[in-house]
């Protein structure tokens, strides 16, 4: 094997990296100025490696002669050695997928570095900030690139941990707070599952690495993936094979990170960490880990068709519900939340409906213009000093820039063409049609009230009333915000041109691209529709929107306090884990762990009480025992020898 | 002349034993305390004397340990005094009572 050719790729995740220990150790005594530009500049560098990585992988060396695109791995460091044929590896993987995830994480990443040396400046904390922001950089960018399953969950709770520090920032409100501890312990619960899952496809497989373990578990792998399906055989429980187990709890730990229902909770919440950080973890990159951690074992979910269909179902019910949720809000950044949700279920159900292009696809375009939409919010926000929409209104003539580019974001996760989104929407209809008309109606109809949330949110913001504080303010934003606005409205509006299909399929093989025929039509009917709808409620400042919501007042209650999903897990939590499980564990601990040691210790100090009363401090009563003891023994002697 | 039976000298030397013992427990002046010791030292010395003298003729062991237990007890009294005045400074008193502190 000739000297890896993509090594260079090492230096993009390590990057950020540098910039984190630098950061972390010196940038608020001695960086504090300058510790922005520093992080940006390292982002920037990392972002220009992956690039030209991407540029080499996929347009000169990355294809075979075959035209079929082969993953490589870089790197081959022996971390943890066990054994000569069991060893914990540190090693960074080149196919398709991870260069894709890596150009958008180190791009993205890069667009929130600079907006943020406009939004967060003057702010306390500000080297802080830069250091968490690396720190997250740099453990996605491992997280996709990495070769084995273990060095995956390394990085994923490093991406947790970093998620949880961030959304956090602001530690003096009790709700950023509230929310970091909501996050950190609904991902955490998830990522038992994961955990779980890689020991048990890591013991069937008896290996770590991604690419051996697809192999041996996948379809015509050595036949151990046929054995392993059947129930009864080889490991399995409960009746459900061990194949299936371990890729169900797998899902679960994605589940948790990607916020697919019952586990988004956390997401709506996670809003309370600064904007920009919303844009880069909580809507391109983090929460779509799970969708990358399906991606990479999409050719076992394809070979257990019962998992597929919890994903496929699990997906559809995330796409559906957070959309309905997502029309009754009246928090900016909670509406782009929940239209995460929403795009991030049109994600998962793809993949569970054996689309996998489509799916990854939606990934990418997702990831510009809903990092577009957060950073155009974090905008209006430092406008308006409130996340409020009934704050906003007519702010068209005073963010001229925004506004376009909320427009063009808003055009692309509604599915207008030629937005990026229509293409990859469309193709996961496309899949959903071929698999399941009912998950087509689902998407269908999701995608109409994608459009009619957008919008309302649209109008409210940037039409409807005439702006109360024109004048107050002077310009727009800084260069260093409105720059990454203009690229990411580049990329959310012509991303979709890219011929996808050619670079990323299941097997490396260049696919077809989908023809778009009649199929079209539907949903970019329904789009318009919710567009039209959104229009007329919010488009002037009038009293439709109270009567809609009057004329469907159950609905409308019901979805505004979330489907009382929250209500929920609290009554799950604290009603029935804590009465049945925690309170009779703490009764235990308090009567039967701490009483037994209570008990020892009043026993020592009962025996010590009785007999303490001997040592009387007299020299003459140590004298008489001493003597009374010698008498003793002579006598016992004198009378053991006769 | 007739020779003094070995039972009369071990009265002898077991009077001056339980005088000792008495001495050791009924008096609570140090000085008599130490004096007490002393004659139950010299009243084991008799017996070695005592026993040497009328079972092994021949032999001296008894009277060497007999003087090893002098020397003995001018070194245990060296010591005992050096603490009966060291107990005297900080007491003010050489009662053995007075001396409670480690009591319970």
């Amino acid at each position: 094997m000739p000297v890896a050719p993509y090594l260079l790729i090492v230096l993009v995740p390590l990057l950020p990296l540098v910039g984190f220990v630098v950061l972390g150790l010196f940038g608020r005594r001695y960086l504090r100025a300058f510790s922005g530009l520093f992080a940006t500049g390292l982002v920037f560098l990392s972002t220009v490696i992956a690039l030209s990585v991407a540029y080499d992988y996929y347009f000169i060396s990355g294809a075979g002669p075959d035209s079929v695109y082969h993953s490589a791995k870089v790197l081959n460091i022996h971390w943890l050695s066990f054994g000569p044929d069991f060893s914990i590896d540190m090693d960074l993987l080149v196919d398709p997928i991870s260069v894709m995830m890596a150009v958008i994480v180190s791009l993205i990443s890069l667009m929130v570095h600079i907006f943020s040396l406009g939004y967060m400046k003057g702010e306390e904390r500000y080297a802080t900030y830069y250091a968490y922001l690396s720190l997250f950089t740099f453990s996605m960018l491992g997280l996709v690139l990495s070769a084995n399953l273990l060095e995956t969950y390394i990085f994923w709770e490093l991406v947790g941990c970093s998620s949880y520090l961030l959304i956090g920032f602001y530690y003096d409100r009790p709700a950023a707070v509230a929310a970091a501890k909501k996050a950190f312990i609904v991902t955490r619960f998830a990522d038992l599952g994961f955990l779980i899952g890689i020991l048990v496809l890591s013991f069937q497989a008896q290996t770590l690495d991604l690419r051996n373990l697809i192999q041996i578990l996948g379809p015509g792998g050595q036949s151990l993936a046929d054995a392993l399906l059947v129930p009864g055989n080889k490991g399995s429980f409960l009746g459900i094979s061990a194949l299936s187990w371990g890729l169900t709890l797998v899902f679960i730990g994605g589940a948790g990170k990607s916020a697919l229902f019952p586990l988004h909770i956390w997401l709506p919440d996670a809003m309370e960490g600064p904007t920009p950080v919303s844009a880069l973890i909580h809507a391109a990159t983090m929460v779509v880990a799970g969708v990358y951690l399906v991606a990479r074992l999409y050719p076992l979910y394809t070979a257990t068709p019962n998992v597929a269909e919890i994903i496929l179902w699990v997906g559809a019910i995330s796409a559906f519900v957070p959309a309905v949720i997502a029309c009754t809000q009246t928090d900016i950044k909670r509406i782009l939340a929940y239209s995460t949700l929403s795009q991030i279920g049109y994600m998962m159900f793809a993949l569970g409906a054996s689309g996998f292009t489509a799916s990854l696809f939606h990934l990418f375009t997702h990831a510009f213009f809903k990092a577009l939409l957060f950073l155009c919010a974090g905008v209006i926000i430092h406008r308006v000093h409130s996340n409020e929409m009934k704050d906003m209104g007519g702010l068209r003539r005073l963010l001229p820039v925004t506004h376009v580019c909320f427009l063009i974001a808003c055009l692309a996760i509604a599915g207008i063409p030629p937005f990026s989104g229509f293409f990859s929407k469309e193709e996961i209809l496309a899949v959903a049609w071929e698999n399941n008309p009912f998950i087509y109606a689902i998407g269908l109809v999701t995608s109409g009230l994608t459009a009619y949330y957008m919008f309302r949110l649209y109008f409210s913001v940037f039409w409807r009333k005439t702006p109360a504080h024109e004048g107050l303010h002077h310009g727009e934003a800084p260069a260093s915000m409105k720059i990454p606005l203009i690229i990411l409205a580049i990329g959310a509006a012509f991303a979709g041109f890219i011929p996808f299909s050619r670079f990323i399929t299941p097997d490396g093989r260049p696919g077809e691209a989908p023809a778009f025929g009649l199929n079209v039509i539907p949903p970019v009917f329904i789009a318009l529709l919710g567009i039209g709808i959104a229009a007329w409620l919010y488009g002037k400042e009038s009293n439709r929107p109270e009567k809609a919501a009057k004329a469907l007042r159950g609905l409308y209650t019901f979805a505004y306090h979330k489907f009382y999903i929250d209500e929920i897990w609290l009554f799950i939590t604290k009603k029935i884990i804590f009465n049945l499980i925690g309170r009779p564990a703490a009764w235990i601990d308090r009567n039967i762990v701490d009483g037994f040691m209570n008990g020892l210790a009043s026993a020592t100090a009962g025996v010590s009480a009785a007999t303490k009363g001997v040592q009387s401090g007299k020299v003459q009563d140590y004298a008489w025992f001493f003597f009374m003891g010698i008498a003793g023994l002579a006598i016992l002697f004198i009378y053991l020898y006769t | 002349m007739n020779q003094i039976p070995l039972s009369h000298i071990l009265f002898v030397s077991t009077a001056l034993f339980f005088i000792g013992m008495y001495g050791l427990f009924t008096r609570r002046n140090m000085i008599t305390m130490l004096m007490a010791v002393e004659l139950i030292l010299n009243s084991v010395n008799i017996n070695f004397i005592a026993f040497n003298k009328y079972l092994y003729p021949e032999k001296l062991e008894g009277v060497f340990f007999s003087l090893f237990i002098i020397a003995i007890a001018a070194a245990e009294a060296a010591v005992a005094i050096a603490i009966i005045i060291n107990l005297y400074r900080n007491l003010h008193s050489i009662d053995v009572e007075a001396a409670d502190e480690m009591k319970f």
